[in-house]
C-alpha cells in the first residue's frame, strides 16, 4: 500500500556480463553484487534509474530507461488525460 | 584563478588554489538562496592546483563554482590538474542526468586542452555521481584516457586517495538532514511571491485562520515536508504529504469547534471539511513535487505515483476550497 517504488525498469542479462565490476562501482544505491564473476541484483527495489551501470556497461548486459520525463511534464499528462511531453526542466 | 597563461596552442591552463575566498563564500550563499540560478559558473578547462608536474592526477568535475569548490577545497596540499566540463553552470549529478557532464563534452575537452601532452599516464578521476552521463569504455577508446570513478562525496577524496579504494560507504549516495535542509532556501525563494499573494488573499476572505491556513501549507510543503520525510508513514512522497497535511489541518478543525461553538452546525461542519480537503491536498502537492529534488525516486516510481493521486488530489482541493469560500461567507 502506498508505495510506487516498488517496480522500475531495471534489466540484467547475466549472460553478456563479463564481470568487470564497473556498476557494482557506479551504482549510488548498492543495487549490485558480484558473485562467482558475474554480476548479480541484490536490491532491486533501491534503483531509482540514473542510469549509470548501463552507459558504464560496455558489454551491454544492463538496460535501464533514465531520465524520460519530468514531474510537471507527468503531472500535466496525468491531469488532462493527454500525451505526455518532454520539457527542457531538470 | 584568475592568472591566466599559455603552455601551447590551443592551450590554456588556469591556474586554482584550494583557498575559499569571501567572494567564494558570498557566491555560496547566493546559489544556496537559489538566486541567480545558472550564474554561478567557472570557466571551462584545465586548471592547476598546486605546481603539478606530468605525473600529477587530474580530477574531472562541473563549472558549477559549488562542485567546483568543493573539488579544490578537499585536494588541499596537492598538486594536481583539474579539468572543468562545460555543464552550463550545473552541478555533476544533474548535469550527468542531462548528458552535458557527458561522454562527448569529456572528450571533446581532454583534446581541447591537449591533456595527452600535459600529463604522461592516463588516468582521470571523475566524481562517482558523474557516472550516468559518461561511458567510460568510449572515452578509453576514443582518447587512451581510463575512467576511474571516485567517491560520491568530494570530502571523501583524501581518504579514497590513499589507495584509490572506495569504502561501500562512500559509493552510497544518502539523504541526510543536512542535503534536506538546504532545498529549503530554495524553495522558499522559489514561492514567496506567489505565496506572499495567497496569505494575503486568504486574510481577506477569512481573516486569521485563512491566512494562516495558507501560511501552513507553504511552510508544511517546503520546510517541514523535507525535515520530516524520512519519518513520515509510507513511502510514497504523496501519502507522506498527505499525513503531513492531516496532522497541520486538525488545529484549524478544533479551533472552529472550540472557538465558534456560536455558529450554526453546517457553518461550523463546511469549514472542518474544507480545511480538511483543502490542506493535505495542497501539502502532498507540493511533497509530490519534491520527488524531483531526490536522489532516491525513480522516473517509473514518480510516474505511478502521480497518475494514481493527481487526480484525487485535485478533486480533493477542488472541494476543500469551494467550502472554503462559501463558509466564509455563509453563516
Ligand atoms: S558492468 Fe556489465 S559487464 Fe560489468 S559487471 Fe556489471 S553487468 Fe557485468
Ligand atoms: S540505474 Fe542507477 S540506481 Fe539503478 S541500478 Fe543502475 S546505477 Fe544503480
Amino acid at each position: 500500500m502506498f508505495n510506487s517504488y516498488l517496480e522500475n525498469t531495471l534489466v540484467l542479462d547475466a549472460q553478456l556480463c563479463t564481470g568487470c565490476t564497473l556498476c557494482v562501482t557506479v551504482c549510488p544505491h548498492q543495487v549490485f553484487a558480484i558473485t562467482d564473476h558475474k554480476a548479480r541484483i541484490i536490491n532491486p527495489t533501491n534503483c531509482m534509474e540514473c542510469g549509470a551501470c548501463q552507459v558504464n556497461c560496455a558489454a551491454g548486459a544492463i538496460t535501464v530507461t533514465s531520465g524520460v520525463g519530468c514531474a510537471s511534464a507527468m503531472i500535466n499528462a496525468a491531469l488532462t488525460g493527454k500525451k505526455e511531453v518532454a520539457c527542457g526542466c531538470c | 584563478m584568475t592568472r591566466v597563461f599559455h603552455l601551447a596552442a590551443n592551450t590554456a591552463v588556469m591556474a586554482t588554489t584550494s583557498k575559499m575566498t569571501s567572494t567564494n563564500y558570498w557566491d555560496h550563499f547566493v546559489a544556496r538562496m537559489g538566486v541567480r540560478r545558472g550564474d554561478h559558473r567557472v570557466t571551462p578547462g584545465l586548471y592547476k592546483l598546486g605546481s603539478p608536474s606530468t605525473d600529477s592526477p587530474v580530477f574531472v568535475t562541473a563549472n558549477y563554482s559549488l562542485s567546483f569548490d568543493a573539488l579544490r577545497t578537499s585536494l588541499r596540499g596537492l598538486n594536481a590538474y583539474i579539468l572543468v566540463l562545460d555543464t552550463k553552470g550545473v552541478n555533476v549529478w544533474c548535469a550527468a542526468g542531462k548528458r552535458t557532464f557527458g561522454t562527448r563534452e569529456l572528450i571533446r575537452r581532454i583534446k581541447a586542452v591537449n591533456l595527452n601532452n600535459v600529463v604522461s599516464h592516463r588516468r582521470l578521476i571523475l566524481p562517482q555521481l558523474g557516472a550516468p552521463g559518461i561511458a567510460a569504455h568510449e572515452i578509453k577508446n576514443q582518447t587512451g584516457f581510463l575512467v576511474e570513478y571516485g567517491p560520491v562525496r568530494a570530502a571523501d577524496l583524501p581518504e579514497y586517495l590513499t589507495n584509490h579504494r572506495a569504502t561501500p560507504e562512500m559509493r552510497l549516495v544518502k539523504f541526510p538532514l543536512h542535503d534536506r535542509f538546504v532545498l529549503i532556501p530554495v524553495e522558499l525563494t522559489a514561492i514567496w511571491l506567489p505565496g506572499l499573494i495567497a496569505i494575503g488573499l486568504g486574510y481577506i476572505i477569512g481573516n486569521l485562520p485563512y491566512a494562516l491556513a495558507v501560511l501552513t501549507v507553504i511552510l508544511g510543503g517546503t520546510t517541514f515536508f523535507p525535515i520530516l520525510l524520512p519519518w513520515l508513514p509510507s513511502k510514497d512522497f504523496s501519502t507522506k504529504g498527505a499525513f503531513l497535511g492531516l496532522v497541520a489541518a486538525l488545529p484549524f478543525v478544533f479551533s472552529v469547534f472550540l472557538q465558534h461553538a456560536d455558529w450554526s452546525w453546517y457553518h461550523q461542519a463546511g469549514q472542518m471539511l474544507g480545511y480538511l480537503l483543502a490542506m493535505p491536498s495542497s501539502i502532498a502537492y507540493i511533497s509530490l513535487n519534491f520527488t524531483g529534488s531526490t536522489t532516491f525516486t525513480s522516473r517509473t516510481g514518480v510516474r505511478k505515483e502521480i497518475f494514481a493521486y493527481i487526480r484525487p488530489m485535485a478533486v480533493s482541493f477542488a472541494i476543500g476550497l469551494v467550502l472554503l469560500l462559501v463558509f466564509a461567507f455563509v453563516k
